[in-house]
């Protein structure tokens, strides 16, 4: 045995390309055993590989896919369509159609609820895709993937971060296809607005926000091996963090009180700016702020991720 | 290859690895052996930088553990208890994946995963999904993982924990192999006495985070008192004990009717400079025996107490369960 692979003949290496289709060339099978070559040393080797791991878990499982598109088909094609504020407002005696939509314009920003909501949509199933980053560290955890990891010179940075991006790809590809979605349900209320750099501004918006939620559930996850715990902080933040935004009704409607917690949401300000991109809805922050927000938002807890992966990932 | 000075951890109030100081030579095969519990999993875990210890240093292939962490992971391989590989993944792209995590120049990497599947006759199955692969394979495919980074000293914690007594010699004929052939230095903990027994060169007892003894088993089983000669003669008369007491490597002599019962230190030789001084004095010999101490009195010796279970955590419980419900699959 050792023989054979310290001095593999060149029959052997050819045997070896042909069934694998690997294009291994003789040189290389003829390495000795025992002569290591030079690993790479940089702080993000092996990040895209395990980004990677579980983008295929993901992309060979579509049924997963699917599943998690379902919530906003549900909320855009019944919640969505059925909430019809418009004709409410019109159903008002003595209200004209310009009236009704002059006040939805000044309530809503868009001048119709549909529109308003699609923006929304967007923003939550990157939320809620976001907050199960956390899961899959647990389950690493739990199934034993996460001590491989831990034993090779991989970054603790780059564990955590892989964790992220993961997430946050698949995040916005569910949006991308939520979108569509949304377009296909209400084609010209849509299309109105939409423009390609609208879309490049809004999913890069989306990009920001769902860095920064995915690192703030994966670094949840850091020191947590049990998923029962996992689901309950899933529980405990999911909802305020949809409820208390403008995802689903403008600030204008609530409480005061209420308005100061959505001004504290960075999923407000991801919304605020791609309604103004995607559907043309007045402004709430100028895209500036937007960006702003998001920018630093994405970073430091992104940052945040990569010193805690660092500290807690060693026992 | 490894020096270990007072190391110790603790969680909380439990004393989990406690003031352990031991140095494992270049090139031998070195065996924690203790009960579940025993602080050996802690170890192995601070060793291969998994844990931070509590005080205490080690120098690990040439590395300080807790100053040159990576180095360490770079220069080590290690064989964790439960099984690692992604099961949504076929036997190739978990080794892949693992030399893309280790760094593994890409050109390098497929022909030593290759390699490293050969070594461990896996080829036929590494296209296939782990889900697939039997407790045997998946060990295997471990190991395979675990020599990705061209180690010079692997860490193997309970290697064949929950494997049959077939694949339990697979995995043996493997570590053999790495030590003979490719002149590895192999550090495994074990909670299986015959694995100790057969495998390693120097054994560490461990019981309670304390390292009770460390010896190769010979001196491990010697230590307790020696071999048991009893040798059967056909005359009770002349009484030979005085002489037989002279012999070298005899401890203790005891004369019952027609049996000298003897404890001596290496038994092979004394038993034959025994029926030598029989015959010498025109006796016969109608039988001899010789009882080797097994490791397990040796154990009993040192801790008080035979292997036993002992509580574990809840994860631990579980991670121990999936691994052994995949090893019997």
């Amino acid at each position: 045995m050792e023989k054979e692979i310290r001095t593999a003949t060149t029959t052997e290496a050819q045997l070896q390309g042909e069934e694998f289709k690997s294009g291994v060339s003789t040189s290389e099978q003829e390495r000795e055993f025992r002569a290591a070559p030079k690993l790479d040393t940089s702080p993000t080797h092996g990040l895209w590989a395990l980004t990677n791991r579980d983008l295929k878990k993901w992309y060979k499982n579509p049924i997963q896919l699917i599943i998690s598109l379902v919530q906003p088909i549900v909320w855009l094609g019944l919640f969505g369509k059925a909430l019809n504020f418009g004709s409410f407002i019109t159903s008002a005696p003595g209200v004209t159609a310009a009236e009704a939509a002059a006040l939805m314009k000044s309530t809503f920003g868009v001048t119709d609820y549909f529109t308003f909501l699609a923006a929304g949509m967007l923003a939550m199933i990157i939320l809620f895709t976001a907050a199960f980053s956390g899961m899959s560290v647990v389950f690493d955890k739990r199934f034993g993937f996460m001590n491989k990891a831990l034993s090779t010179p991989i970054g603790r940075g780059s564990i955590v971060i892989g964790k992220v991006l993961q997430s946050t790809i698949r995040s916005l590809i569910q949006a991308g296809i939520v979108l569509v979605i949304a377009i296909a349900l209400d084609y010209s209320a849509m299309t109105a607005h939409l423009s390609v750099l609208g879309i490049i501004g809004a999913f890069t918006i989306l990009f920001l926000m769902s860095f920064g939620l995915s690192s703030l559930f994966v670094m949840l996850a850091l020191r947590s091996s049990e998923w029962q715990t996992q689901m309950a902080i899933i529980n405990l933040l999911n909802l305020p963090l949809l409820f208390a935004s403008n995802a689903l009704l403008p600030v204008k409607l609530m409480p005061s009180w209420l308005q100061a917690v959505v001004k504290l949401n960075p999923v407000s300000y991801a919304n605020d700016a791609t309604r103004q991109l995607l559907v043309g809805a007045t402004a709430t922050n100028s895209l500036a702020v937007d960006f702003g927000v998001m920018i630093v938002f994405a970073a430091a807890l992104a940052a945040l991720g990569i010193y805690l992966g660092w500290k807690l990932l060693q026992k | 290859m490894i020096e270990v000075k007072s190391l110790a951890k603790s969680f909380g109030k439990l004393q989990a690895v406690d003031n352990v100081s031991f140095n494992v030579m270049e090139g031998e095969i070195f065996g924690f052996l203790g009960p579940n519990g025993a602080g050996k999993s802690t170890t192995i875990n601070m060793l291969t930088t998994l844990m931070k210890p509590t005080s205490g240093d080690a120098i690990v292939a040439g590395y300080d553990i807790r100053r040159h962490a990576t180095e360490v992971r770079r220069n080590v391989g290690v064989v964790p208890q439960e099984y690692t590989a992604d099961e949504d993944l076929t036997g190739l792209e978990n080794i892949l994946l693992c030399a893309d995590l280790y760094g593994l120049p890409r050109s390098n990497a497929r022909p030593h995963a290759m390699e490293l599947l050969k070594l461990v006759e896996l080829l036929d199955a590494a296209n296939r999904k782990v889900s697939t692969y039997s407790g045997g394979m998946r060990r295997r495919l471990e190991l395979a993982c675990g020599l990705i980074n061209y180690p010079r000293l692997l860490f193997l914690d309970e290697p064949t924990l929950g494997l049959d007594v077939q694949t339990r010699a697979a995995v043996w004929k493997y570590i053999r192999m790495l030590k003979d052939e490719y002149h590895m230095t192999l550090f495994l903990t074990t909670h299986y006495l015959e694995e100790a027994d057969s495998l390693c060169e120097r054994i560490a007892i461990i019981d309670h985070g304390h390292v009770i003894k460390i010896g190769s088993p010979d001196e491990l089983k010697a230590s307790i008192g020696g071999d048991v000669i009893v040798v059967g003669v056909t005359e009770a008369e002349p009484d030979l004990s005085a002489s037989l007491s002279q012999l070298r490597y005899v401890k203790d002599v005891k004369k019952t009717d027609h049996e000298y019962r003897i404890k001596a230190e290496n038994g092979e030789e004394a038993s034959i400079q025994i029926i030598d001084l029989i015959r010498s004095k025109g006796l016969h010999a109608t039988k001899i025996s010789l009882t080797k101490p097994s490791l397990d009195e040796a154990y009993l010796e040192f801790t008080g107490r035979s292997l036993r279970e002992e509580e574990t955590t809840r994860s631990q419980m579980f991670s121990q369960r999936i691994t052994m419900a995949r090893a019997r699959r």
